[in-house]
């Protein structure tokens, strides 16, 4: 048997909100070759068995972060992912986990963008800055602070990951949080006083039970888990400062 | 002519129930959470102990032959594995819990702080097992 001619079985959760009162798994036998990713089978079956079928795809070498999914119960980007390594048994592709289905694999992400734009995801400057002042400059002790919360992709497989999210979705959750930490510990920002309402808020970093898996998951080895435990600590010295302290203490300060 | 629907938009909110169970990871989590009762529960032995020291000799005494009752010893053995899984998980998980720490210039790295963490925990187990031996002699 030529390797051309090997099959997988790939069972998909389906939802057509039209026709669908709930989701519903449907199977699929795919012919695949050792080096197709599981979107590659995806898009077999789009392209030659079920038109209908709806996933997010759009650069298949896992930096857009559109095609997070669950594989057999665990957050991937299925680009990233191959066919062979469940390969004679088969597999199950479900939309990400903690999330609302849209249809099929596509979820609903208004929460997740909402909460992106609700932490100022870019660089507030200390005090404004003339053109003529020239560039920032940072040192690559300075840049280290930050540099692994910036991988981010906003691929929301660490949501996924989450169970406090899912049992929660007012939970901020752990990207955002680390694209917080991420703006608040650049040295040319000066933004983070801003942005610890929403740490210390009833649905900031305490939600957080430090399962961890968020941080298993993430394709660009980001640790959102770091970025809200060291967080938590932060928001637990600006609480007990605010009792020494005249105006409270600059959590952002944590630089 | 009746009115189109607003939209055929239905998004489907998956539940929850039975969520631990889903994933391997989490039920490794449920469980080294479930550590704590045992923590718990030996500080609770530990507080009786205290009451009946209180309350005379004789109550000291009863505490004390009840700990050697087989239930006791059976007890004390499960505790000691899970407080030891328990301390296992706490110092896996502690590299994550804390901001980065530099010495002479160079990041901790995880591994270092679990071991750190690991090797203190067994240093001060000993310690107390050799205090408490001299003590009891």
């Amino acid at each position: 048997m030529s390797e051309i001619e090997k099959t997988i079985p790939i069972e998909v959760l389906r939802y057509r909100p039209e026709q669908d009162t709930e989701p519903i798994l449907q199977t699929f036998q795919v012919p695949f070759t050792d080096d197709m990713s599981v979107l590659q089978g995806l898009q077999y079956i789009k392209d030659y068995l079920d038109g209908s079928l709806s996933f997010r795809w759009s650069c298949r070498m896992a930096i857009c972060g559109s095609c997070g999914m669950m594989v057999n119960g665990k957050p991937t980007l299925s680009c990233k992912t191959f066919l062979r390594d469940y390969y004679s048994a088969g597999l199950r592709i479900e939309a990400l986990a903690h999330f609302p289905i849209e249809r099929d694999l596509v979820i609903v992400m208004d929460d997740f963008i909402e909460k992106l734009e609700s932490i100022k995801p870019y660089i507030i400057p200390k005090t404004p800055r003339a053109l003529s002042e020239g560039e920032y400059l940072q040192t690559p002790a300075e840049r280290d602070m930050y540099e692994q919360f910036s991988s981010c992709i906003n691929c929301m497989l660490c949501y996924a990951a989450c169970p406090q999210y899912g049992l929660n979705s007012k939970f901020v959750g752990p990207g955002i949080m680390a694209l917080l930490h991420r703006y608040n510990m650049d040295s040319r920002d000066g933004g983070a006083e801003q942005r610890m309402e929403l740490v210390h808020s009833e649905d900031g970093v305490f939600n957080c039970t430090a399962v961890g898996y968020c941080s298993e998951v993430c394709p660009k080895h980001v640790d959102p888990a770091n970025a809200v435990n060291i967080n938590k600590t932060e928001s637990a010295k600006d609480y007990f400062l605010r009792f020494v302290m005249p105006k409270g203490a600059k959590s952002g300060a944590a630089k | 002519m009746k009115p189109r629907a607003i939209g055929k938009r239905r998004p489907y909110v998956r539940p929850m129930a039975g969520w631990w169970r889903r994933n391997p990871f989490f039920v490794e989590y449920m469980i080294h959470e479930g550590t704590a009762f045992f923590v718990a529960a030996y500080a609770l032995v530990l507080l009786v102990g205290l009451v009946r020291l209180s309350q005379g000799e004789a109550a000291w005494d009863g505490w004390l032959l009840a700990l050697k009752s087989p239930v006791s010893i059976g007890f004390h053995m499960l505790t000691l594995v899970a407080m030891a899984y328990h301390s296992w998980t706490w110092f896996n998980i502690m590299p994550r819990t804390l901001p980065p720490i530099f010495v002479a210039g160079k990041r901790l790295s995880a591994t270092a702080i679990t071991s750190g963490g690991l090797a203190a925990t067994a240093m001060a187990s000993v310690i107390l097992l050799v205090v408490v031996w001299r003590l009891a002699a």
